[in-house]
């Protein structure tokens, strides 16, 4: 049986759907306290004093804190420090001297009950002297602070837009969005003193890298944390970066003596979790007339809000470095500057950096056929990076490894998608209902996406004495799947069925190292790791086999946990349980058990990429846009689970259409938000999607992993801004004038009128 | 709070009673959640929009995280926890697990009772009718297509 490429059915799924999952919020402890934290309700001001004695006086309250009781603990260290020199943006975990965004940590009160602590949180008075607040930092010139400027480059752009025979030139933006996983945040931290152990649950994605910041920050041995994970509703970047409140909870079991357990509220989880996208960009183009384009210059500006987080400037580094796309431009130039604001921190999106960059330069090419005359399918296919190019080099680098995309036949997955879409005849069709008055429009956007970010992952494979094989992987579950995969590859290298197969992950004291589950590298690194770690263990049974069965190891087979000599599957045979019973510590020369790790490192990533089209219908009298089709082309490599690589896809999908059509942290301009609940942040629900049409292609596996795989969990959200941009653009014939995400009912109403 | 505000109530969840001393304040949600020990009852906003944390009250979904415990003595409440039956799943159980119908896991209970209740009602809904009332809640992860194509597989078997 080949579990790899069939749509097994996931083995995680039971608890999640009896109701027995083990959620942050769903973990308590005896004797535990809880956890509330006070946050600043103005965007920006120096704090003055803060008044905490009528809280201390309530029954129940046990301590309240503020900057004097943390001053020893240093800021939150980047997680993934691109430039040097950044570390006075940091954040700490609570405020010092300033505020610096509606909802940043001023004070924890830790009670006995949750409803007292949040009554108690309200009798804290923080002073604080308000300063004006910068909520544009680009419009708002010399007065916004400019962290540091992240440039690539490549080609002679002198060359390309010296006598260039036409210029395109747009501004461009995409507005501020975030994952918003349906689980809040929300942790339980103890100091178990029989062990010596300050342990945590409620870790998600990075466990490993958390565990070693708190160890520092603490001042505590590695060895004395130790991170839990357990259900995880959702990850999309945000979920599971080391945050103030992670710190503060671990902080307190500490001294004093109690379980401390925090879990975050919505709209604590909208001021204060990891925002993100929010740039804008000037670009350029030189262009031939004949749709060429000789080279491109982007100016752009991040929004990152009120300190660099984990993530430091990561967004806008893959923001210059994946902008060029599926294309060929000879000469490029991009430079994001990373502006400070007083708003929510920002930190990665599914896609960071490639939902902006794609919508840029997806809408761009749109422009750019409308300047030159032609059809933008056209234009596209004139300026494809092409087969016999790959392994393309760019000539930049992506978070630190060279950008050469690996393998891929993008003319082709045009075609592909161009067939499906019967594109003469939709067009043709578009075109009838647009002049019987409907406003309807196709537009498309291509992606390169990277994916199985290295440098390493590892998996250790054990069989035990009865036969049940358990998986233990340094990456995390944040609801993707990862446990079926990564069964599914062990079942199929180590010859067992899948139900003997069990997958832990996320704990930190079951594997020295853990990269985590981010950047869709799932997959890629551990499913690697796993197919190594399977090997392994599998070598070894048949050399114990080969010794009972009196044969050669290269004779041998192992079908549904049994080893026999190949073809005679009737004839003598002896089980992974019998082989891993001879294999105890006393009965054998070699290392004892049925047990291997398996490592896999990579110093470059992958690149799968895609295509996505929407139909889009708009009403014109309300500015409302229904997405009529969405279709999804996308190359991976080859899908372990197909079913899975198409949920990602239409999961994303829906995520995209949220930051295209509705979803937008708008602020006021005292920095107050606006988007604070769900009735204010408006998130797709069944009503606003469309059936998601997936396309999905194994044709150009990379050369780079065993398994031949390219990551899937974020392109299905790359180019939906794109495309959605696009159709708008068409359906209202305005091929210029669509320049801003989301497409809110306001702006397409402007629109729409503009047009008139 | 003082033991003093609390008010002992009396809650039938699944068929049994629990007997609960709660401030009139106290969310019929944090009751399930802390005093009856019934996790699967998940909170995704508190404010009443992404129904995680729905449940059947007199057969009726409804948002735990708008009631008070208070409110509900003498209904006959129902958590994802009495949806299956031992080991066999229930028809919507089933059908999400079929149809890949969750990723995280986290709003799954909320759809599972949204639908479960519905369907006990209204054994053959049309297209837009489900859509309408799978609009009701918020999923983040499936993009929602998986969800009704469970939700029509449960009815189907629930009819059957």
């Amino acid at each position: 049986m080949s579990y790899v490429g069939s749509s097994v059915k996931r083995i995680e799924d039971r608890p999640l759907l009896t109701g027995k999952a083990r959620f942050a919020a769903d973990l308590c402890l005896p004797d535990q306290l809880h956890m509330r934290v006070v946050r600043s309700p103005v965007a920006h001001g120096r704090l003055l004093d803060v008044d905490t004695s009528e809280a201390l006086a309530m029954d129940g309250v046990e301590a309240v804190w503020t900057r004097e009781d943390v001053r020893d603990v240093p800021p939150i260290d980047f997680r993934m420090p691109w430039v040097e020199g950044l570390e006075r943006f940091r954040q700490p975990i609570l405020a010092g001297d300033h505020v610096r965004y509606v909802g940043e940590p001023v004070a924890i009160v830790l009670a006995e009950d949750l409803y007292l602590a949040e009554d108690a949180a309200e009798l804290v008075f923080a002073g604080i002297d308000e300063l004006d607040p910068v909520v544009d930092p680009v419009a708002a010139g010399p007065g916004a602070i400019e962290t540091t400027v992240v440039e690539k480059a490549y080609g002679d752009l002198e060359e390309a837009f010296g006598d260039a025979p036409v210029v395109v030139e747009m501004e461009l933006a995409v507005g501020r969005h975030s994952g918003v996983p349906m689980e809040t945040r929300g942790a339980l931290a103890h100091y178990d003193a029989t062990r010596s152990v300050l342990e945590m649950f409620g870790a998600a994605k990075v466990p490993h890298h958390n565990r070693a910041a708190i160890a520092s920050m603490l001042g505590l041995p590695l060895g004395a944390v130790v991170l839990r994970e357990g259900h995880v509703g959702g990850g999309f970047g945000i979920r599971g970066e080391l945050y103030p409140e992670d710190v503060l909870v671990c902080l307190a079991a500490l001294r004093l003596g109690r379980p401390i357990r925090w879990v975050e509220d919505r709209r604590e989880h909208m001021l204060a979790a990891n925002h993100s996208r929010d740039q804008v960009h000037r670009i350029r183009a030189a262009v031939e007339p004949d749709g060429w384009i000789r080279g491109v210059i982007d100016e752009f500006w991040v929004d990152q809000g009120a300190y660099l987080r984990t993530h430091q400037v990561t967004v806008t580094e893959l923001t210059t470095s994946m902008l060029p796309g599926p294309y060929a431009w000879p000469a490029y130039r991009s430079r994001g500057h990373v502006m400070l604001s007083n708003k929510t921190p920002c930190g990665t999106y599914r896609a960071p950096g490639r939902y902006e960059s794609t919508f840029v330069r997806e809408r761009l090419i749109d422009v750019i056929a409308h300047r030159v005359g032609l059809d933008s399918a056209e234009v596209r296919r004139r300026n494809l990076v092409l087969p016999e190019r790959m392994p393309f080099k760019r000539g930049i680098t992506a978070l630190g490894t060279e950008l050469t995309y690996d393998s891929g036949d993008y003319p082709g997955l045009l075609d592909r998608t161009l067939e499906y879409l019967d594109y003469e005849r939709l067009t043709a069709d578009l075109s009838r209902r647009r002049s019987d008055g409907e406003s309807v429009g196709l537009g498309m956007g291509f992606f390169v996406e990277k994916s199985g970010l290295g440098p390493f992952d590892g998996v250790k494979v054990t069989v035990d004495e009865a036969g049940h094989v358990l998986v233990i992987t340094g990456v995390a579950s944040i609801g993707q799947g990862v446990e079926t995969v990564l069964a599914q590859v062990c079942a199929d290298t180590l010859g067992v069925g899948i139900e003997s197969v069990r997958v832990r992950h996320g704990q930190t004291d079951d594997l020295a190292y853990g990269m985590g589950a981010f950047a869709s590298r799932v997959t890629v690194m551990s499913g690697s790791a796993t197919l190594i770690a399977a090997r392994r263990v599998r070598r070894k049974a048949l050399e114990v086999a080969a010794a009972v069965l009196e044969a050669d190891p290269g004779d041998l087979t192992i079908d549904r946990g049994r080893v026999f000599v190949r073809g005679s599957a009737g004839g003598p045979a002896i089980t992974l349980a019998e082989v891993a019973q001879r294999l105890r510590p006393g009965l054998t020369g070699g290392d004892p058990g049925l047990t291997a790790e398996g490592w896999f490192t990579a110093d470059h990533m992958v690149y799968p990429y895609g295509i996505h089209a929407a139909v889009v219908r708009v009403d014109p009298d309300s500015g409302l846009v229904e997405v009529e089709r969405l279709v999804v082309c996308y190359e991976v490599g080859k899908a372990v689970n197909p079913e899975l690589v198409n949920g990602q896809i239409a999961g994303g999908a829906a995520q995209g259409i949220g930051g295209a059509l509705l979803e937008d942290f708008a602020y006021d301009e005292s920095g107050q938000p606006l988007a604070a609940t769900f009735m204010d942040y408006l998130m797709p629900t069944i009503a606003e999607m469309p059936e998601v049409e997936v396309l999905l292609l194994e044709e150009a596996p990379s050369p780079l992993n065993p398994l031949g795989v390219k990551g899937a969990g974020e392109g299905g959200i790359t180019a939906v801004g794109a495309a959605i941009a696009n159709a708008v653009a068409d359906a209202l014939g305005c091929p210029q004038e669509v320049t801003r995400l989301p497409l809110d009912p306001e702006r397409v109403r402007r629109l729409a009128a503009d047009r008139a | 709070m003082s033991e003093r505000t609390k008010v002992e109530v009396t809650l039938a969840v699944n068929g049994r009673p629990y007997r609960v001393r709660v401030e009139p304040r106290r969310t019929l949600a944090d009751t399930l959640r802390d005093d009856c020990g019934l996790t699967g009852t998940h909170l995704g906003c508190e404010h009443g929009v992404c129904g995680a944390c729905t449940i059947l009250a007199d057969g009726q979904p409804v948002r735990a995280c708008l009631m008070f415990a208070v409110q509900c003595e003498g209904m006959d409440l129902r958590t994802v926890e009495d949806l299956a039956d031992g080991d066999r799943l229930h028809p919507i159980q089933q059908a999400f697990w079929d149809n890949h119908g969750l990723q995280c896991g986290f709003c799954t209970p909320g759809f599972l009772m949204l639908a479960a209740g519905y369907l006990e009602q209204n054994p053959d809904p049309g297209e837009d009718e489900l859509r309408a009332v799978l609009s009701s809640n918020l999923c983040r992860c499936t993009g929602y297509q998986n969800i009704l194509k469970s939700v029509r597989q449960a009815a189907e078997v629930m009819r059957a």
